[in-house]
């Protein structure tokens, strides 16, 4: 899925509009972009560059530093598992497999079909109720592996 | 009609997690002619009882828990609104053994307020400290803070009163108070109950820093992972600057103060105070070398206070009720009050604010009673994953600064992390190293490349079965060395305190593999290609 060139024009100025005259607002730009179209395309770049006087080069190098800023559309649900120490100690390692193999991807990537992508988080702050994994903004936590099934046929994905 | 029956339902992320949304939703609006007013507060943080609901009595509060959303019509028709029996019913929570030993001072209000109202806040002592602080000249303030012997609750655990000394003391047209609020170490969620439960205790803290020190600006860099604690902080900061508790006259004092929140994006290291900084200016989170230290050359070049979220939420309980009461409680240097946090494979979770001086032994047995699969302890990690995985045999260690310190671990931000005797050390290790190279800014050798060759070397000793084990582990020690004395800050620096650990605590884990050890990519690369 591409996001049409003039609608990534639309949001850029928008959100330059908004947050442009904060100090160091590059951070606050992409977050409002990302929000809005899923992602900081690569036709993004240019246009924050020349709108923050900074150079294509410093905005990439800010948006590759950050995981969590994507180039591309997500998934219609993003599923991050936590792969933390205190997720660890109760399996979590069995969870993330158990979500890889049901979804047929790996961390960083998205399904064929579009209906999820799957991504490793560290630590979600619910270390007494884990494993814990975020799906579209929503905290779950005390995940059961066994319970795979039914988590993706909530996302959408079965068989 | 009948009057209407408070019904309190965490709305804490964590309780949520496990169902406090469904719980709260599956309360009708009234029952038996009785109304039900909802109110959702943060989590006590006793989360293996969540969702834990509280009934508003005549006789005071009466908790019920852990419920699920299927229970509720079963426990109205028992008489949950008038308190009645119920095998679900827990009484007052606050005599509960795990809550009534524990000295809430920071965590006071967590569980009991409804996060998003002021006047609730007001009621429960809220802005008493700010009040203080406003009647104290500046330095008067400093000094409060400075005896009460408060110190960084991020993991510095720097004396915040000289921190601050120093701001004050700079000549500036602007001065900044950053609070951190990127609490990425696995096993800990304080700053994120306080954010989500409490979070005008940490406007109030900041604000009487603020007026401290002579800084105009606050900013929260508040982690992206937390979406629920920015969506009630934002909410908070717009209630206080309506009521004039932030802006340009705080309180009819003329002085004034305002807080931004700033979102992360995803990088553990912007916990470390000057990537943080970086990342507050919209750049790349690169660490700075220090010096110039941030308290003289912090955010856009001006002078910085860089505090926790803890640490600055306690302030307001320090200026209130004096720095002799706050100070009074803990051991040695390690004064006041620390919230703990329990958490991993542990029966009974959550947090535990007490003075210092409580021993692994009884946070993790007494407090957590053993492993939730009922298997043995095998090790804890303590200040999350740079801190060192401490075996049973030292359980006796007093949870403070110098005593860990002493046994070559740290007590950080005060995340406990149990695992089973199922655990594997070594790749608890390699785990370690496989962090601080995903996580590394790159800025700084030992770090950046001593991660990537340190799980090369963990994967080799796993895999080999010969002579050759010995001068690689030999090896992986001198890179420890390496990287604990030549790093720029405490990720690449730290990283060998868990390594460590696991070697010296552990070494047979290191031992016993033969060469067809999976590691945890080889693994699940096999399951996917159908192996």
């Amino acid at each position: 899925m591409t996001i049409e060139v003039a609608e990534v024009h639309r949001c850029v100025a928008s959100a330059v509009e908004r947050l442009g005259a904060q100090p160091g607002p590059l951070l606050e730009i992409l977050h409002a972009v990302q929000d809005e179209l899923g992602c900081v395309p690569a036709d993004a770049v240019p246009l924050i560059a020349a709108a923050l006087n900074l150079s294509r080069a410093e905005v990439h190098g800010v948006i590759s530093f950050y995981h969590h800023f994507r180039h591309e559309v997500p998934g219609r649900t993003v599923v991050q598992v936590c792969r933390a120490e205190a997720c660890q100690s109760v399996n979590g390692n069995v969870l993330a497999d158990a979500v890889r193999r049901k979804l047929g991807i790996d961390f960083g990537e998205t399904r064929a079909d579009g209906k999820v992508t799957l991504e490793a988080v560290y630590c979600l702050g619910n270390c007494a109720c884990a494993p814990s994994m975020m799906v579209n903004g929503n905290l779950k936590g005390r995940v059961d592996p066994d319970n795979i099934d039914e988590l993706a046929a909530g996302w959408g994905v079965s068989g | 009609m009948n009057a209407p029956v408070k019904v309190f339902v965490p709305g804490d992320s964590s309780a949520v997690s496990i169902g406090a949304d469904e719980v709260a939703r599956a309360f009708p609006e009234q029952h038996a002619g009785v109304p039900i007013n909802i109110v959702r507060t943060g989590s006590r943080g006793l989360f293996w009882l969540e969702t834990l609901v509280e009934i508003a009595t005549p006789a005071g509060r009466v908790a019920y828990g852990p419920v699920q959303a299927r229970e509720v019509p079963g426990l109205l028709a028992a008489g949950l609104l008038q308190g009645a029996d119920h095998p679900k019913r827990l009484g007052n929570i606050e005599e509960h053994a795990w809550l009534k030993s524990q000295q809430r001072l920071t965590g006071a209000r967590l569980g009991i307020v409804d996060p998003r109202n002021i006047v609730d806040y007001i009621a429960h002592g809220g802005f008493a400290g700010l009040d203080a602080a406003l009647a104290k000249a500046p330095e008067e303030i400093v000094r409060a803070v400075t005896d009460s012997g408060l110190r960084g609750r991020g993991g510095a655990a720097f004396p915040t009163g000289v921190k601050w000394q120093t701001v004050h003391d700079q000549k500036a047209t602007q001065k900044y108070i950053a609070c951190n609020a990127d609490e990425g170490d696995s096993g800990t969620f304080s700053d994120r109950m306080l954010m989500e439960g409490d979070p005008f205790a940490l406007i109030e803290g900041m604000t009487i820093a603020g007026v401290a020190v002579g800084a105009t600006q606050g900013y929260i860099y508040l982690r992206v992972e937390y979406p629920y604690a920015a969506r009630t902080l934002m909410a908070a900061i717009q209630t206080a600057r309506s009521l004039g508790y932030l802006g340009d006259d705080i309180r009819g004092s003329g002085k004034r103060f305002d807080i931004a929140v700033r979102l992360g994006a995803g990088a553990y290291i912007c916990g470390e105070e000057t990537s943080m900084l970086e990342s507050l200016e919209g750049r790349r989170g690169e660490v700075r070398v220090r010096p110039p230290l941030p308290a003289i050359k912090g955010l856009f070049g001006q002078p910085t206070v860089v505090n926790n979220v803890v640490t600055l939420a306690t302030v307001p309980v320090i200026l209130a009720q004096g720095a002799a009461y706050y100070r009074d409680f803990g051991v040695g240097k390690s004064r006041g009050t620390i919230p703990l946090q329990l958490a991993g494979n542990v029966k009974r979770g959550g947090l535990v604010e007490r003075a210092f001086g409580l021993t692994v032994n009884e946070l993790v047995n007494d407090y957590g009673g053993g492993t939730l699969t009922g298997r043995p302890v095998r090790a804890v990690q303590i200040g999350g994953p740079l801190g060192a995985y401490l075996p049973p045999s030292q359980f006796d260690t007093p949870l403070d600064y110098e005593a860990l310190a002493a046994k070559n671990a740290l007590l950080g931000h005060g995340g406990v992390v149990v695992f089973d005797d199922s655990v594997d050390m070594a790749r608890m290790a390699r785990y370690a190293l496989e962090f601080c190279a995903i996580e590394s800014c790159g800025k700084c050798t030992p770090c950046r490349i001593g991660s990537a060759r340190g799980v090369e070397l963990v994967d080799r000793i796993l895999a080999s079965r010969n002579g050759s084990r010995d001068a690689d582990l030999a090896l992986l020690d001198e890179l420890c060395d390496t990287m604990f004395n030549g790093s720029l800050c405490g990720l690449g620096g730290m990283t060998p305190f868990p390594v460590r650990s696991a070697l010296k605590h552990f070494r047979s884990d290191f031992e016993r593999h033969g060469s067809n050890h999976l590691t945890d990519g080889a693994a699940s690369a096999a399951q996917r290609s159908g192996a």
